[in-house]
């Protein structure tokens, strides 16, 4: 689905802040994967999702999409394919417009000119109602009035309503209380399985890391260092996995918010 | 005599209000605070005189608001594509307006309509007999008004018109979706400035004459009347806020019509537009510093008991 060869990108090039964030990185993702990322501080995991969506051009490598070259597709075209969430809950969502219209943004797909139809509404009300937040009574509210895990919730629904080919999951629960993360969570897992979406998950928290998903990726220094899969992965253990990323780096893993539990 | 006094007030409320109106869709919406709006307005009331004086008064008014669109199209194409500040297009557009209106207006800074056909003589002969004979002003003027009014009612709920509104709202979560800002900031402010064209050719019909300072503060005096507006109705849909836009230019007019009633002069009406313009931006501002400001005042008076 998602093939990355030799990506490489170098921030503030020939000055004292020179920063090489992804080095020679290469990745293959069969459809339907679905692979948590962990890493130390400055590892190149925030890099490595803005190079996919488009945030920049990368300096060196191709990225391909379903079959699709789009190195140098703009960030906008790129969203039609690929959904995307950030740490702040309030990234993803316009907070002066109501959930209705909010909604209409992410659902319509009938042209600049079209209105929301009833039908449309009746859709977004079921949608919100598989959130399990009460949000669908309150589709003529601005966004700015929801709490953060409401917010963040909406977003997934958003980015999700036409199922991307590609999720990029950046700790998108990490703001959140545990209570709203789990729940988040919970709907994370029910909409990757139920669209079969191709994750990949950025989290500090290792348990998840192993828990979540088919494969768990270890970056250092703007490369993958570590990909696990399988039946090695089904065995492995928190401590199993600290121990081989000190195997494959050479160091400890170093990440001032990591989550061993 | 007070009649005729609101009724005036509610005459020019209504025009200018459709540069409130275009500042409502680029301020409020797309959050640019366009400065391009003076020179906008003159170039809608310099390209609607032209044509009016030569003969084609309703002509004048889709060619002012093309003219609108081309100077808005500019401004856009200057902040998105070439890197310029967004304020600072505003202010570059404004200045290189002046001499494409005086260019407009053939080389003079001073066209008179008296004896010319306008949109309002039309209708005035059009009512002749029927009871609205003596308001076609109004007519005019509220004709234009809703169907502004309409077309944003119409046109901010679509998915362009939502687009535009993330745009402005949330540019963070519009960079990262599929929406290209570039395209939304252009078709919002090409939209607005024709709207603040608009504006500027019914003002130089209705009055009969057009100088080159005719928009000069436009910008100052309807961001006064969106902000009394908007302090009038601030919640609900596009429908409520867009007409309170309406009546914040027509209180804006009145309360000015007022003071000039009670001799104030009339070069004052800039400086008021500039007080209001402050005091609705720092008011809410200084509410908020409020509460600290007393605690220090009161923890200071506390140390100097202690002393």
């Amino acid at each position: 689905m998602l093939t990355l060869s030799h990506l490489s990108k170098t921030f503030n090039a020939g000055t004292v802040n020179e920063k090489q964030a992804l080095s020679d990185l290469s990745l293959h993702l069969e459809p339907g994967d679905f692979a948590t990322i962990i890493g130390s501080n400055g590892a190149g995991k925030s890099t490595l999702f803005n190079a996919i969506a488009g945030s920049f051009f990368t300096d060196a490598g191709s990225i391909t999409l379903a079959g699709k070259k789009i190195t140098f597709q703009p960030e906008y075209v790129r969203a039609k394919s690929i959904g995307r969430l950030f740490q702040d809950p309030l990234r993803g969502t316009a907070p002066h417009m109501t959930i209705e219209e909010n909604l209409a943004l992410a659902a319509n797909r009938r042209g600049w000119f079209s209105h929301v139809t009833k039908a449309d509404k009746e859709h977004f009300r079921d949608r919100l109602a598989l959130l399990g937040m009460g949000l669908e009574d309150r589709m003529r509210q601005p966004v700015g009035l929801l709490s953060g895990g409401q917010r963040q919730a909406l977003t997934l629904l958003m980015t999700t309503y036409h199922p991307p080919k590609l999720l990029l999951l950046d700790e998108h629960t990490a703001a959140l209380d545990p209570g709203t993360a789990e729940k988040v969570l919970q709907i994370t897992r029910d909409v990757v399985t139920e669209g079969k979406i191709t994750t990949l998950m950025v989290t500090h928290n290792m348990h998840q890391a192993l828990e979540l998903g088919n494969r768990t990726l270890m970056m250092d220094g703007g490369r993958i260092v570590l990909d696990v899969r399988g039946e090695e992965r089904r065995n492995m253990k928190v401590e199993d996995l600290l121990a081989q990323f000190k195997v494959g780096t050479g160091k400890e893993l170093d990440n001032d918010r990591i989550l061993l539990s | 005599m007070t009649l005729s006094l609101i009724q005036t007030a509610l005459e020019l409320g209504l025009i200018c209000s459709l540069t409130t109106l275009a500042l409502f869709l680029s301020y409020s919406m797309l959050n640019i605070c366009d400065l391009s709006t003076d020179g906008c307005f003159t170039l809608g009331a310099a390209v609607g005189a032209v044509m009016a004086l030569a003969g084609h008064p309703i002509l004048a008014i889709p060619a002012a608001m093309a003219a609108g669109i081309c100077s808005g199209f500019l401004t856009a194409l200057l902040q998105t594509k070439m890197g310029v500040n967004s304020l600072l297009a505003g202010i570059i557009v404004n200045t290189g307006l002046y001499s494409i209106n005086i260019a407009v207006m053939g080389g003079s800074s001073l066209l008179n309509m008296n004896k010319t056909v306008t949109v309002f003589t039309l209708t005035k002969d059009l009512l002749a007999g029927t009871p609205l004979a003596g308001q076609y002003k109004l007519v005019v003027s509220l004709a234009a008004v809703a169907l502004v009014i309409l077309f944003l009612v119409l046109f901010l709920n679509t998915e362009l018109g939502l687009a535009i509104r993330a745009t402005g709202d949330n540019p963070d979560m519009v960079r990262s979706s599929s929406i290209n800002p570039v395209f939304t900031t252009i078709v919002g402010l090409c939209i607005s400035n024709a709207f603040t064209a608009l504006s500027g050719c019914l003002l130089a019909q209705s009055q009969k004459s057009v100088n080159i300072d005719i928009g000069g503060g436009m910008v100052t005096i309807a961001l006064a009347s969106l902000l009394i507006g908007r302090t009038l109705i601030s919640r609900g849909g596009i429908f409520p806020r867009a007409l309170s836009m309406t009546a914040g230019s027509f209180v804006f007019r009145l309360v000015y019509t007022i003071a000039l009633r009670l001799d104030m002069p009339a070069f004052m009406l800039k400086l008021v537009s500039s007080v209001i313009v402050i005091l609705a931006i720092s008011g809410p501002y200084l509410k908020s510093q409020l509460p600290m400001l007393r605690r220090r005042l009161a923890q200071e008076r506390e140390e100097d008991d202690i002393c």
